[in-house]
């Protein structure tokens, strides 16, 4: 980064230092999280493998180090989004309003599980669960609800469906057009990232082959009809959770981005018509340092690639987007308003890592799905990191710190590596289907288990200053016990009053169109007007493309 | 303690919850532990899980649950275990569980809860000493 002769003398300088000053029997060295011995301090010489104008220089620019728009939070804040859903359609109308009126700037739909998994509330398999993690949708009809008074073009939606992500896309598109709302105006994210479900999520349905194949059909249509909407949000959050390293984690985000990219290449797409609309979700864990070089080291990666694998012109194109969240499992059922010093932290990593849309944790999440006030207690954290803090006052502050350049020049190549052993060992897709990166990953979740269980990872109250606390101060989410019985008579009023005829109709063109090669965005969403149920269309899917046997 | 045949556990994930670190995190505990796992993977219903416990002939049945859906799941189970004529079996739950909850499990038959941070000795030791016969 300086002069030569400069580094030099710094070097020499260094170790004239470290000799007359550092009582080297008073050291306790740190490893970084994947093993790799920290220096004590971090100096100029420590960067001498770095060019700035070709590995960091200025955001909005090649290789996005910095951050993806050149102002970053000085022309627009990130998206405070939190993940919020509960109950049938009408409770969470009503938390969103409140948390836009809070100042919440996007909604963020968390689906209860029988959404997620392709049935219907009435399914028999899913009594216990209906309205319970989030959200229950069975047809257009819910969403009509779900977004009654919220304008359509004024706000952006992530939604968090995977195998039925082309289910709440149509019903979106459809509910914009009969609001008369034109498609080039509405946003958001699908979160659409089947791979990692295989691997950490567990909401797969269909085998990998088709599930892709839907995944393209939902890529290609976007780029033509919806050209505003984020058509994937490719994540290494949920490996990461699941119990992987940071290293892993960015390696498997990245080599599930390649896949889908190559998925879309096929389709004779070029990668500068759909790239731009590809997006991003990693953790943010409590190593703070370590946390913001993973983010900016993942910036450069996934540039490189898409600029040098995959030839793409469009600067735009080569930005690493991102959405990111706390890491839950970080978070204690002892002491639980602790969590909350914890979601600050980890918040502030994703500001400082200049993370596009930000969800914080609420502090009952160890114990259930967050309350309201907990929901309000996260927004806040958010919002005071925002305002109160200078860490949105310049782009990139932690940039130029050597501990920090030196981490993400560290994680990038650990990464690289990485990526190199999955794609030795046959690709993701391979490691998937014959086990092995679960078993990686369930591995390292133990390894973690035991370190905190031998109190070698500390958390605090639990295996250091482990609290005697008695009482729980929580007050808890409940789910209504009479959600699933209002959902059902719900459902089965709508289909005595839709036009089952013209549903039949509509879902048989669906089985037609999944037993060939054509785009099954166009009769989902024929379908969805008509009022077919979610859990009708994944029967279709069920029947013709058969359900993913886990591997273990 | 030493002439008994290996512990068998049945570890099962009901419902539609697709979160299994824990799960697994166990299933490897107890295996190191000497005793035999059989884990069923994700998405079992609960004749399923009844099913497997007979075919299996296991000691316990231990569940894992992070969706909220712990005191119906259990509920279920144990109707079923007892349609069965199975209701001898021990069942033992584990997850996403707020305290508040255990007692209402335990009336319903639960042997015992192991709620988030529950310590890996407390669980290995539970198992391999056979808790359920002490009554806990």
């Amino acid at each position: 980064m300086n002069e030569m002769n400069n580094l030099e003398e710094i070097r020499k300088e260094k170790e004239r230092w470290y000799s007359q000053c550092v009582d080297s029997s008073r050291v306790r060295p740190r490893k970084a999280s994947w093993g790799s011995d920290l220096d004590l301090i971090y100096t100029p010489d420590n960067l001498t493998d770095t060019d700035y104008l070709r590995d960091i220089g200025f955001s909005g620019e090649f290789p996005f180090v910095r951050g993806v728009q050149p102002s970053m939070y000085r022309g627009r804040l990130w998206s405070m989004r939190q993940y919020a859903g509960f109950g049938r359609p009408e409770e969470t109308n009503t938390r969103y309003r409140q948390l836009l009126k809070e100042g919440q700037t996007g909604l963020s739909v968390a689906f209860d599980l029988p959404t997620q998994n392709g049935y219907d509330s009435d399914d028999p398999l899913v009594r216990e669960e209906v309205g319970r993690v989030g959200v229950a949708v069975d047809s257009l009809k819910d969403y009509e609800i779900i977004f009654e008074g919220i304008p359509l073009d004024k706000i952006t939606t992530s939604m968090t469906l995977n195998p039925t992500a082309a289910i709440g896309l149509a019903m979106y598109v459809a509910l914009a057009q009969k609001q008369g709302i034109g498609l080039d105006k509405i946003g958001g994210t699908l979160q659409n990232d089947i791979l990692k479900e295989y691997l950490a999520r567990g909401t797969q349905i269909f085998p990998p082959d088709p599930s892709l194949r839907l995944i393209g059909d939902i890529i290609e249509y976007c780029h033509k009809d919806v050209p505003r909407f984020n058509t994937i949000s490719i994540c290494g959050y949920h490996m990461r959770e699941a119990g992987c390293t940071i290293i892993q984690e960015v390696a498997y985000c990245l080599s599930d981005a390649i896949v889908y990219v190559e998925e879309v290449l096929k389709r004779g797409i070029d990668i500068d018509d759909f790239a731009p609309r590809l997006s991003f979700l990693l953790c943010c864990g409590m190593n703070l340092f370590e946390e913001v070089a993973k983010f900016r080291a993942a910036r450069r990666l996934w540039a490189k690639i898409i600029k040098n694998r995959f030839n793409a012109k469009n600067p735009r194109s080569m930005m690493l987007r991102m959405f990111s969240g706390c890491s839950a499992s970080a978070f204690t059922d002892k002491e639980p308003l602790n969590n909350i010093t914890r979601g600050a932290i980890m918040s502030l990593v994703a500001a400082l890592a200049g993370c596009q849309a930000i969800h914080t944790t609420s502090y009952d999440e160890a114990y259930a799905i967050p309350g309201e006030v907990s929901q309000r207690t996260a927004l806040r954290t958010q919002q005071i990191i925002a305002y109160e803090t200078d860490a949105a006052a310049v782009v990139d502050p932690m940039g130029g710190s050597y501990f920090l350049e030196r981490l993400t020049n560290d994680i990038e190549r650990e990464v690289e590596k990485e990526m190199a052993r999955i794609e030795e060992r046959g690709g993701m897709l391979k490691g998937i289907s014959d086990g092995s990166i679960q078993r990686d990953i369930a591995r390292q979740a133990y390894e973690e288990a035991k370190e905190i269980e031998k109190g070698e990872k500390v958390v605090v109250s639990v295996n250091k200053f482990a609290s005697d606390e008695k009482g729980y101060d929580v007050e808890l989410h409940r789910t209504d016990p009479d959600v699933r019985k209002r959902q059902v008579e719900r459902l089965q009023e709508l289909k005595r009053e839709r036009d089952n005829k013209k549903v039949e109709a509509a879902l048989e063109e669906i089985r037609r169109v999944a037993g060939n090669s054509e785009n099954l965005m166009p009769p989902i969403l024929t379908a969805v007007h008509e009022y077919a149920t979610l859990g009708e269309i994944c029967g279709i899917l069920r029947d013709e493309w058969g359900e993913y046997r886990e591997v273990f | 303690m030493n002439n008994q045949k290996p512990l068998r556990v049945l570890l099962a994930k009901p419902g539609l919850d697709g979160h299994d670190k824990g799960a697994k995190i166990v299933a490897s505990l107890l295996r190191d532990a000497g005793v035999e796992v059989i884990y069923t993977g994700l998405k079992q219903t609960i004749g399923q899980i009844v099913t497997a416990a007979i075919q299996e002939d296991v000691d316990v049945i231990a569940l894992s649950v992070l969706s909220g859906a712990h005191v119906g799941l259990s509920q279920s189970l144990m109707a079923r275990l007892r349609k069965e004529g199975a209701d001898k079996v021990p069942v033992v739950i584990g997850g996403v569980i707020p305290r508040q909850d255990i007692e209402e499990l335990e009336e319903i038959g639960i042997a015992r809860v192991f709620p988030v941070e529950s310590s890996l000795d407390s669980i290995t030791e539970y198992f391999t000493g056979r808790g359920w016969e002490a009554g806990k």
